[in-house]
């Protein structure tokens, strides 16, 4: 840094959800942009870089879309408390962009009318004038600027107009807005008595203090005060006042706002009288339709489906034979040994083993990015709550859910936008019960083992059933946790139907980048980890005798006495000790047991479709006989892989999430007993009704 | 009691009728954030649509569509337009 370099400014952008403040931040910093976590939360902190018309450097923080600074989710507590100034590692922004969507611009204006009160600079980013115009408002721009008291810029986000006027209106100096919607005398009164003992910075003040005052919860008050005894009571004893002069301090500030804002857009805003039933309800009309709009949700539904396990097939194919060229490239140069083992074995199919799921997380996160974007994911938790409510949760509970079929991470992260902290961990708990997609390869095989020429509507058929009983598993369980142990009411909807737009690819395409991005490094460090332990539980000890064969040499390693160690647990289960090796691997990622098993039956190939892995498991028997891997035995194994937690990246993440070690320990207790009793009740009750 | 019976709620509607928000009977948080919302006292909503399933229930107010539960629709006191 040279004393010549210019001062960075830091701009905080804000806005209801759907608004268009995505868009706008990415048009803004492009691929200049870093997603972290806020310091001892686990609240996600997206910041960019860009450059005004003058070529001055802004940093841009993207704050947690709201309705309303009145805190509900941790998300919304570190936004307030970043614009409030108490955050260490985040600095008070220099001024707010404040996106409204001008179609929706009373309630868009709601949030305005809060961020005023902060006394920071802010630009009104005044997006979606085009669907303004379409519906027939007219915005008047001089006397929205004259009333706001700020600096306005029209916009149409999607088609990149209005930015360099933004970026002209943040060159600029911006002074602190002059004034604010006005609050009723008692309450002005009580906000100056608790203003004046606050410790904060004087512009903060009024806003403070207006916050703490409307808090109706003891528990959020004290959250909100950061525990200090004696302003809350201050504000307690202010709400008590205000009640006995019959002022409402919950509603009476609403009120004062809105009808600051009614003032606004009856000045600003002129409306058309009658408008036009839009293409966006006549589509409506159709897609929550009694009948037409489940036909449509299923064939969303269908569609996303195929694509993640049909199209995903061709790129994974890739990546699969990839790897096994780079396995045989490291077995040509490296000499024969114990290192060239780690390499082939170890390293490089450990690594390949989670690349290939790549495809389906990239596909599975474009398609949701899509649905979120045309504003279709909201009519899925539409015609979703219903079935929702039924077990206590959230029509919002439905989307982290239908994220797990293809991975348990994204889906827990998608949790975050549950407000309420027993919802959500209710959500986490049963998340990792749908079938995630690193189930398939067990699902195969043990398919392939147990019908060899199985027709497609067959294996189909028992794919759907394994899925079926993974979902009836989460639903009966998130019942069962919110009757006992997170109990608690169904929480209150408040669910916006955004009108139906044209999706942003570049929105669509960057946020499964950086959800791609953070799969292949979580995933990909804690697998190859346990890759490479893996491989030496079962290579060492090695036998001292050198004519010992390899299936020897896997019974006396360290893997193989582990297999039977646990022998006596699972042998109720019709297990013996070789499966128990493809379980103990399977606890770190499922997948391995695929490669497992590959290992313990000593094929080369331990490919899910290779046929003399299948074979060698058909023909595998007990020493009385017997073969291993009966029916009963083969859909056991598979009821245990949809019920148990067999992955670290996901514990890592729950505990990451949850913020504490208790949860995901509880998790994988629950899950691995469920996976337990679900396959002794295939295994016992089948062979009880005369089943092999 | 005698200003809630003067008044149904809004579970009472169905589609296509308009009403006015006179006030709530819910939790103040929950009431709060349908303030927050827009249902202010005297504003106007119409009952657009149900879920397919009945519940939830998809309203317009202050041009824009909220949906909302009947378990919390019963809570809202509101006067026929």
């Amino acid at each position: 840094m040279t004393a010549t370099a210019p001062q960075v400014r830091h701009v905080a952008i804000a806005g209801n959800p759907n608004c268009g403040k995505t868009t706008i931040f990415n048009a803004l910093t492009g691929l200049r942009q870093r997603t972290g976590n806020y310091p001892g939360v686990t609240v996600e902190k997206k910041v960019g870089r860009f450059h005004g018309t003058h070529g001055e450097p802004f940093d841009l923080l993207d704050l947690p879309g709201s309705y309303s600074l009145q805190v509900r989710s941790p998300d919304e507590a570190v936004a307030r408390d970043v614009l409030l100034g108490r955050r260490d590692d985040t600095p008070r922004p220099d001024v707010i962009i404040c996106v409204v969507d001008a179609s929706n611009i009373e309630r868009n204006l709601y949030l305005v009318a809060q961020l005023l009160e902060l006394g920071i600079p802010v630009v009104v980013a005044l997006n979606m004038i085009d669907v303004a115009e379409q519906a027939g408002t007219v915005i008047d721009l001089a006397v929205l600027r004259e009333k706001l008291g700020v600096p306005v810029v029209p916009m149409i986000a999607t088609k990149g107009t209005g930015f360099v006027e933004l970026k002209q209106a943040l060159s600029q100096p911006i002074p602190p807005p002059p004034h604010c919607a006005p609050m009723p005398e008692d309450i002005e009164f009580e906000v100056l008595v608790l203003a004046d003992k606050l410790k904060v910075r004087a512009d903060a003040a009024r806003s403070e203090a207006l916050l703490l005052l409307t808090i109706s919860d003891r528990a959020h008050l004290t959250e909100a005060a950061l525990g200090d005894a004696a302003l809350v009571e201050a504000a307690a004893g202010a709400r008590e006042r205000l009640r006995a002069a019959g002022v409402d301090p919950v509603a009476a500030p609403v009120e004062a706002r809105y009808a600051w804002i009614q003032g606004v857009c009856d000045a600003a805003v002129r409306k058309a009288d009658q408008p036009a039933l839009s293409l966006s309800d006549k589509l409506d009309g159709w897609l929550t339709h009694p009948i037409f709009g489940w036909a449509a949700f299923l064939g969303v539904m269908v569609l996303m489906f195929v694509a993640i396990f049909w199209v995903a097939q061709v790129p994974m194919d890739l990546i699969d034979g990839a790897t096994s060229s780079v396995a045989d490239w490291v077995k040509s140069r490296v000499p024969d040994g114990d290192f060239q083992s780690l390499l082939s074995d170890g390293v490089v199919t450990g690594v390949g083993g989670v690349v290939i799921f790549l495809p389906q997380i990239l596909i599975l996160f474009f398609f949701l990015g899509l649905l979120e974007d045309t504003g279709y994911m909201a009519r899925a938790a539409f015609i979703m709550d219903r079935v929702m409510a039924r077990v206590g949760l959230h029509g919002k509970s439905f989307i982290p859910l239908l994220s797990s079929f293809a991975c348990a991470i994204p889906g827990i992260m998608a949790t975050r936008t549950i407000e309420n902290r027993k919802d959500r961990l209710v959500t986490i708990l049963v998340a990792p019960l749908m079938s995630c997609s690193a189930r398939l390869p067990v699902y195969s095989l043990m398919i392939a083992v147990l019908i060899p020429i199985a027709s497609v509507w067959q294996k189909a058929g028992i794919m759907l059933a394994m899925y079926l009983v993974g979902l009836v598993a989460a639903f009966v369980m998130a019942w069962l946790f919110k009757k006992t142990l997170l109990k608690s009411e169904t929480p209150m909807l408040l669910l916006e139907l955004p009108p139906y737009r044209w999706p942003s690819f570049q929105t669509v395409l960057l946020r499964m980048w950086e959800r791609g991005l953070i799969f292949l490094r979580r995933a990909g460090t804690v697998i190859l980890a346990l890759s490479i332990v893996l491989w030496a539980l079962l290579t060492f000890p090695k036998p001292a005798d050198p004519d010992t064969t390899p299936a020897q040499a896997i019974a006396q390693s360290y893997g193989g006495r582990m297999g039977h160690a646990i022998e006596p647990l699972i042998k109720p289960l019709g297990y013996d000790w070789k499966i128990g090796i493809g379980l103990i691997g399977s606890f770190a990622a499922r997948e391995v047991f695929v490669g497992t098993m590959g290992i313990v039956y000593n094929i080369e190939d331990a490919d899910d479709t290779s046929e003399p892995l299948r074979d060698t498991m058909r023909n595998e028997k007990h020493a009385s006989g017997r073969p291993v891997f009966t029916p009963l035995v083969c859909l056991g194994l598979m009821v245990f892989y949809v019920l148990a937690m067999q992955c670290v990246s996901t514990i890592a993440i729950v505990r990451r999430e949850t913020n504490s070690w208790r949860w995901p320990i509880f998790q994988t207790a629950y899950m691995t007993a469920l996976a337990w009793l679900g396959a002794f009740v295939v295994y016992q009750g089948g062979r009880l009704l005369g089943f092999q | 009691m005698s200003e809630a019976a003067e008044h149904e709620t809004l579970a009472a509607f169905t589609i296509g009728q308009r009403g006015r928000i006179v006030g709530f009977d819910l939790p103040p948080e929950q009431s709060q954030r349908l303030l927050e919302m827009g249902m202010t006292k005297g504003s106007e909503f119409e009952v657009v649509r149900f879920a397919p399933l009945g519940d939830p229930v998809e309203l317009k107010v202050r041009g824009y569509h909220l949906s909302i539960r009947k378990h919390e629709a019963a809570g809202i006191r509101v006067s026929r337009l």
